[in-house]
C-alpha cells in the first residue's frame, strides 16, 4: 500500500461530497489510552469504534493498537479472542498502526520477552528499550515523508525497533534506534502520536484507510 | 532537544495505565502473580494496607531491598508509596528508579501541614483526594495522577465511592459556573485558580483520575469504572483474598468490560473467598486513613 502524505484536508479523506462520514476506524479498547487516540481520529472527520469483543471489528476501514501495557493488551486479547481474528483481517490488507505497546504486540519478535502478541510486522523490537519511567522523554524526531516539520514524540518507558527484516521501510530513528516503521499495510510507532496535537502521523495512516476502503 | 521529566512524559504513563488495574504486591512471586494476571503495574510495599491496619504503630516506606526485588521480577511499571511530606523517602525511591511514587495516605503522614513538592522531581507521582480541591491542590504540587482514597484496607467500597461522586459531582458543578465566579469557588474548594479554570473548560481533572480504597470485587472495579474513574487500585483485595490469581484476572477483565454486565457476571463467578473486610461504620475516626492529608 502506498505510503502518501495527503495535501488536502482531512474532512475530504474521511467524508463524501455530501459531508456524510465515510471513514471507520477501529480502536483496541483493552487497556491503555484508546480515548486520546478516538480523539484524534475523530478531530480528523471519521467515525470510530471501541474493540472490546470479535463483533467489533466487523466494518473497519482501520485498527489502531493504542499505547497501554503490552503484556496487559497481549493477554486480554487471546482472552476474548481477538488474535486469530485480528490476524485475518490483516491478511486480508486492513491497515493496522500501533503505538508503542502496539508496536510490541504487532512485532514478530521480542527480543527481551515471551508474552502473548499478534506477531504479525517482520521485526524484532526491544521492550522498555530506552529505560524505566525517569528515562522517558519527548524529542523532536525528523519522519520520512512528513516534510521538513519535525514532529515531537512522546516516548514512555518505550522500546525501539532492534532488526528489521525483508519489506520494512524505516521512517524514523532517535540516535539510530528505530523508532518509527511500516511494512505493507502495518504502521508501528515507538512514540505517542496521540498525545500530542500534531496530526499528521495519524493522517498518514488514514490515507492508508482511505485506500482500503476504497478496495473493500 | 531530548527532554525527560517533562509533565507531558509524567502525565503520560498515567495514561498509558487507564483502563488498567495497579495492584499491591509485597513479594516478587506477587508481582509475579499480578503482572500474570494482567495487572497494567503493580505498587511495591512491605505491607498491605489491611495489614498495616492490624499491626498499627509507624507505617513507613518499603525496605529498598523489597522495592529492588519487585523491580527486578517484574517488566511492568513498578510503583512505590512514600510517606506524606517525606520528601526524602521519596528521593530515595526515585533513585532505585521506580516509576510512580505514591505519596500515600497508607502509611504514617511525615508531615502535618506540607505534601511533597512533586514538581522538583523527575519521577511522577500519584496521590490520593477525597474532593476536587484536594485533588487539584496536589496537582498544583505537581501530581500526574490523582486516585479517590477511599478506605484503604477495608474491603469497604463505600467511601471510594463517596470520594469518586464527590469529585465528578463537584466538576459538573465548575462546568456551568460563568467565568466570574470561578475564583470565589477555588477559593472555597482552596484549589489553584488556574486549575480550577481548566476544569471548568476540560469538563474533567487535568490528569488521569483512578480509583482506589475498598475495592474488593470485580463488581466493585466496575462500579467505580462506570462511576467515571479512568482505572483501578486494588490493595488489600486480591493478595488477602481466598484465591488472588483468578481474583486479579477477573478484576482485569472487569475493568475492560464494566459496561458489560453479562460479562461481569461470566468474570464474577467461582472467585472463591473475597476478602473479609472491616465495615466502615465500625471505624473509630481516629483509624479512618483517609483524615490524613491537607
Amino acid at each position: 500500500m502506498e505510503l502518501i502524505f495527503p495535501h488536502w484536508p482531512m474532512w475530504i479523506v474521511c467524508r463524501k461530497e455530501d459531508g456524510k462520514i465515510i471513514m471507520r476506524v477501529g480502536v483496541l479498547a483493552l487497556q491503555g489510552a484508546f480515548i486520546e487516540h478516538e480523539k484524534t481520529l475523530k478531530n480528523l472527520g471519521c467515525e470510530t469504534i471501541q474493540v472490546r469483543k470479535r463483533e467489533h471489528l466487523e466494518n473497519i476501514d482501520g485498527l489502531i493498537i493504542p499505547g497501554g501495557e503490552s503484556t496487559t493488551i497481549g493477554k486480554l486479547m487471546n482472552d476474548f479472542n481477538l488474535t486469530g481474528p485480528i490476524k485475518e483481517l490483516a491478511e486480508k490488507g486492513l491497515p493496522i498502526f500501533g503505538t508503542c505497546a502496539g508496536l510490541i504486540i504487532m512485532a514478530k519478535e521480542i527480543t527481551n520477552s515471551s508474552q502473548p502478541c499478534l506477531g504479525m510486522m517482520n521485526i524484532s523490537v526491544h521492550r522498555n528499550a530506552f529505560g524505566r519511567q525517569v528515562d522517558s522523554f519527548e524529542t523532536d524526531l525528523h519522519i520520512e515523508g512528513l516534510g521538513q516539520e519535525p514532529f515531537r514524540a512522546v516516548f514512555i518507558r518505550a522500546p525501539y525497533i532492534e532488526t528489521v527484516n525483508e519489506g520494512v521501510e524505516v521512517l524514523a530513528t532517535v540516535d539510530e534506534k528505530i523508532v518509527f516503521a511500516r511494512e505493507k499495510n502495518f504502521m508501528a510507532a515507538a512514540f505517542h502520536p496521540e498525545l500530542t496535537d500534531d496530526t499528521r502521523v495519524h493522517e498518514l495512516f488514514l490515507n492508508c484507510c482511505k485506500t482500503f476502503h476504497n478496495l473493500r | 532537544m531530548a527532554e525527560q521529566g517533562t509533565w507531558k512524559v509524567k502525565k503520560g504513563l498515567a495514561e498509558m495505565l487507564k483502563g488498567g488495574v495497579i495492584m499491591d504486591v509485597t513479594t516478587p512471586e506477587q508481582a509475579k502473580i499480578a503482572e500474570e494476571a494482567g495487572a497494567c503495574a503493580v505498587m511495591a510495599l512491605e505491607r498491605v494496607p489491611a495489614d498495616i491496619r492490624a499491626a498499627g504503630g509507624v507505617a513507613r516506606m518499603a525496605d529498598p531491598t523489597v522495592v529492588q526485588k519487585i523491580l527486578d521480577a517484574v517488566t511492568i511499571p513498578v510503583m512505590a508509596k512514600c510517606r506524606i511530606g517525606h520528601f526524602v523517602e521519596a528521593q530515595i525511591l526515585e533513585s532505585l528508579g521506580v516509576d510512580y511514587i505514591d505519596e500515600s495516605e497508607v502509611l504514617t503522614p511525615a508531615d502535618e501541614q506540607f505534601h511533597v513538592n512533586k514538581n522538583a522531581f523527575k519521577v511522577p507521582f500519584v496521590c490520593g483526594a477525597r474532593n476536587l480541591g484536594e485533588a487539584l491542590r496536589r496537582i498544583g504540587e505537581g501530581a500526574a495522577m490523582i486516585r479517590t482514597k477511599g478506605e484503604p484496607g477495608t474491603g469497604d467500597v463505600v467511601e471510594a465511592v463517596r470520594h469518586m461522586r464527590k469529585v465528578m459531582s463537584e466538576i459538573r458543578k465548575l462546568q456551568n459556573l460563568p467565568e466570574e465566579e470561578l475564583m470565589s469557588a477555588a477559593k472555597e474548594m482552596g484549589a489553584p485558580y488556574n486549575l480550577v479554570v481548566e476544569v471548568a473548560k476540560l469538563g474533567r481533572l487535568p490528569v488521569v483520575n483512578f480509583a482506589a480504597g475498598g475495592i474488593a470485587t470485580p463488581a466493585d472495579a466496575a462500579l467505580m469504572m462506570q462511576l467515571g474513574c479512568d482505572g483501578i487500585f486494588v490493595g488489600s483485595g486480591i493478595f488477602k483474598s481466598g484465591d488472588p490469581a483468578k481474583r486479579a484476572k477477573a478484576i482485569v477483565a472487569a475493568t475492560t468490560h464494566y459496561n458489560d454486565p453479562q460479562m461481569l457476571a461470566e468474570v464474577s463467578k467461582d472467585l472463591g473467598e473475597p476478602m473479609v473486610g472491616i465495615n466502615i461504620s465500625s471505624l473509630a475516626d481516629v483509624d479512618r486513613m483517609q483524615e490524613r492529608g491537607w
